[in-house]
């Protein structure tokens, strides 16, 4: 999958189907071999030159339990959001 | 306090306006990330793991009532009802907006408050001791000298592009709060032999990858001399520090691979070039205009009330353990120093929402005369209360959380923000300290434990301070999971020392469980009253290292 940061405000976004992005994981485009991938990678690098988004990046991405979860644990956390002052979601 | 002047304002408003024409044309496309980067960072904007960061100057750890609740409003409009306060004694919103930012700068202008060069290859914000103006040991208030380096070292046409940030810390009491010996400059107001106050200057502290205590390279220095001297000491690291080696770029570096007496002779070198420089002269009338916003408060003429206090403190024992914790004494008769705590069980350290904001300003003003500090272990204090007000504000702090009777202890941690928010770390920093907090309730037996600070780094960039803890956590990552190595034996006093490694690694559920084994051991060995740090510069090591790891160097601790 494609993650990012939204231009305007920041927030994580991970590349869908359709090209545009999405803040949830499960609504993202996965690729399913290396060639995908740069394809995906490609369609953000796009994205970033117009100005969508900042340092777009692949991450990889493992099954647990029906739900999407990214491998690395720092891409997991950029994933969720902080792992701590969850009583002060927007 | 400081108030801007006509200059002041129309500066800060003139950067707000460019900030916003810059931001427009980067959300437009006009201007790239690449270019548009530099310039977000000088005005204290970075892009984290989840969001924008904007780091917001809290000039020398001074912050009034009424900037706390713009902080406030700013955390409630613009962020996401919290702030956290850093050990640089700024603030920092994690969840800003980039098409908001120039909507908060703004909201930061109007009282007087603004974010620049709070990051970026510049020279940061000028720290100090928080209790400056008011401890009974203070030789002289820093807090004029911090206003006058703040004025010569904002948007300095020669310094705005250095090879790597540079702090600079000033304090003016023998006893160092402001961890002066870990900055690329720390200046200590001293007398010299014949009773001239004047400036030990220290060059080349640090922490990160590669830690460092300032050297001195001048016992004492001239009042009148201070920014031609300083000027010098910058254009020799402008000129000669590393711009190859990102490592390598602090003044730390060059100060140490050249010595400290090379170091200096080229910065005496410079300094006669220089020092005369109508420029750089510090006019008396100058300084006497900036030391008349630090002078005194209209602080009542009240007699001493140590008798009435100690009366209620004998009379209730959860305030005896709060005065003797948090409250500091204050050089003007019937006033106190009060610390509070943002270190209360399971918070993150350095947290504050809205609305203890919000109230914090009321106190403050009830209170303190309506001003506050922001210390750099992250907790704010109260300069000005009347002794006989101790008890009522008390009452009122405990129910804001904001009365834990911690402070010096181990529960008064330092944490950075670590892999939660930080696009830097490896291993988080924040939950570390929870569980230390949460580990260590009893209010006795932490006051008997006495002085010992905990510092927790999610990286070797080290903005937890961990080289300088007492005890030090430094997170790692190992195989994709968190790790966290300790050290023992670090000091950000006027005693500075970086801290011994004592071991592999652990992981996070066994740092409790290793902190606990420390203090045991510590407890065993002590000497009457001695500190944790004096017992272990006294027996080293080793004894700890086998409370925590066992007498088989291989064995793992329990785990909790």
């Amino acid at each position: 999958m494609v993650l990012a940061n939204r231009l305007a405000d920041g927030q994580v976004v991970f590349l869908a189907a359709d090209g545009g992005w999405v803040g949830d994981i499960a609504r993202g485009a996965v690729a399913g071999d290396p060639v995908a991938a740069q394809r995906l990678l490609a369609d953000a690098q796009l994205a970033e030159s117009r100005n969508a988004v900042v340092e777009p990046y692949l991450i990889d991405i493992r099954d647990e339990g029906g739900r999407r979860q990214p491998v690395s644990f720092r891409e997991a956390i950029r994933a969720a959001g902080p792992t701590v002052r969850t009583d002060l979601e927007d | 306090m400081y108030r801007y002047d006509e200059f002041d304002h129309t500066l800060v408003a003139e950067r707000v306006a460019t900030f916003r024409r810059q931001v427009a044309r980067r959300l437009t496309g006009d201007l790239t990330e690449d270019q548009f980067k530099p310039l977000r960072l000088m005005n204290g904007l970075y892009l984290q793991l989840h969001a924008y960061m904007l780091r917001v100057n809290i000039p020398y750890g001074c912050l009034s009532s009424r900037q706390l609740r713009q902080l406030a409003f700013i955390a409630r409009r613009y962020d996401r009802n919290f702030g956290h306060f850093t050990t640089r004694q700024n603030i920092q919103y994690n969840w800003i907006k980039l098409d908001e930012t120039p909507d908060v700068l703004a909201a930061l202008a109007a009282v007087e408050m603004n974010a620049m060069q709070s990051s970026g290859n510049c020279v940061r914000n000028i720290t100090a001791d928080q209790f400056a103006g008011r401890a009974q040991d203070e030789i002289e208030d820093p807090r004029p000298w911090c206003e006058l380096i703040r004025q010569w070292s904002i948007l300095h046409p020669e310094f705005s592009y250095l090879p790597r940030k540079f702090k600079i810390a000033v304090s003016g009491a023998p006893q160092d709060r402001a961890a002066v010996k870990l900055h690329d400059v720390g200046l200590y107001l001293r007398p010299n032999a014949a009773g001239v106050i004047g400036f030990e200057v220290i060059v080349g502290g640090g922490q990160g990858r590669l830690p460092y205590v300032g050297h001195t390279i001048r016992e004492w220095l001239a009042k009148e001399d201070l920014l031609s001297y300083l000027e010098a000491i910058l254009r020799i690291y402008n000129l000669g520090g590393r711009r190859d080696n990102l490592q390598k770029a602090r003044i730390k570096v060059q100060v140490n691979a050249l010595g400290a007496e090379e170091f200096r002779r080229l910065v005496d070198e410079e300094w006669e070039q220089i020092r005369f420089t109508p420029q750089l002269a510090v006019p008396r009338a100058e300084i006497e205009r900036i030391t008349a916003y630090f002078a005194d408060p209209a602080w009542e003429q009240i007699p001493d009330a140590a008798a009435l206090v100690a009366a209620q403190r004998s009379a209730d024992p959860a305030f005896e353990v709060w005065n003797r914790a948090n409250v500091v004494a204050h050089r003007t008769p019937g006033y106190a120093i009060v610390n509070l705590s943002l270190k209360a069980p399971g918070i993150a350290p350095g947290d504050l929402t809205a609305d203890q904001m919000d109230k914090v300003a009321e106190l403050a003003d009830r209170f303190s005369l309506g001003e506050l500090r922001v210390s750099h272990r992250q907790n704010l204090v109260f300069p000005d209360v009347r002794q006989v007000d101790l008890q009522a504000l008390w009452q009122d702090l405990q129910s804001l959380s904001l009365a834990t009777p911690n402070i010096g202890s181990l529960t008064d941690i330092i944490a950075c923000p670590g892999l939660d928010f930080c696009a830097l770390a490896n291993a988080r920093a924040i939950p570390v300290a929870q569980d230390i907090g949460r580990h260590f309730t009893d209010v006795a037996a932490l006051q008997d434990i006495g002085e010992l600070t905990i510092n927790i780094s999610g990286c070797m960039n080290a903005c937890g301070h961990h080289h300088v803890g007492h005890i030090g956590i430094l997170g790692v990552e190992k195989n994709g999971l968190e790790f966290y190595q300790l050290t023992l034996g670090g000091s950000s006093g006027e005693d500075a020392s970086l801290g011994d490694r004592l071991g592999r690694s652990i992981s996070a559920a066994e740092v409790p469980v290793a902190i606990e084994a420390i203090v045991t051991r510590y407890k065993a060995l002590r000497e009457g009253d001695e500190r944790f740090l004096d017992t272990y510069r006294r027996v080293g090591l080793e004894p700890f290292k086998e409370a925590v790891y066992g007498k088989t160097p291989q064995r793992r601790p329990a785990v909790a």
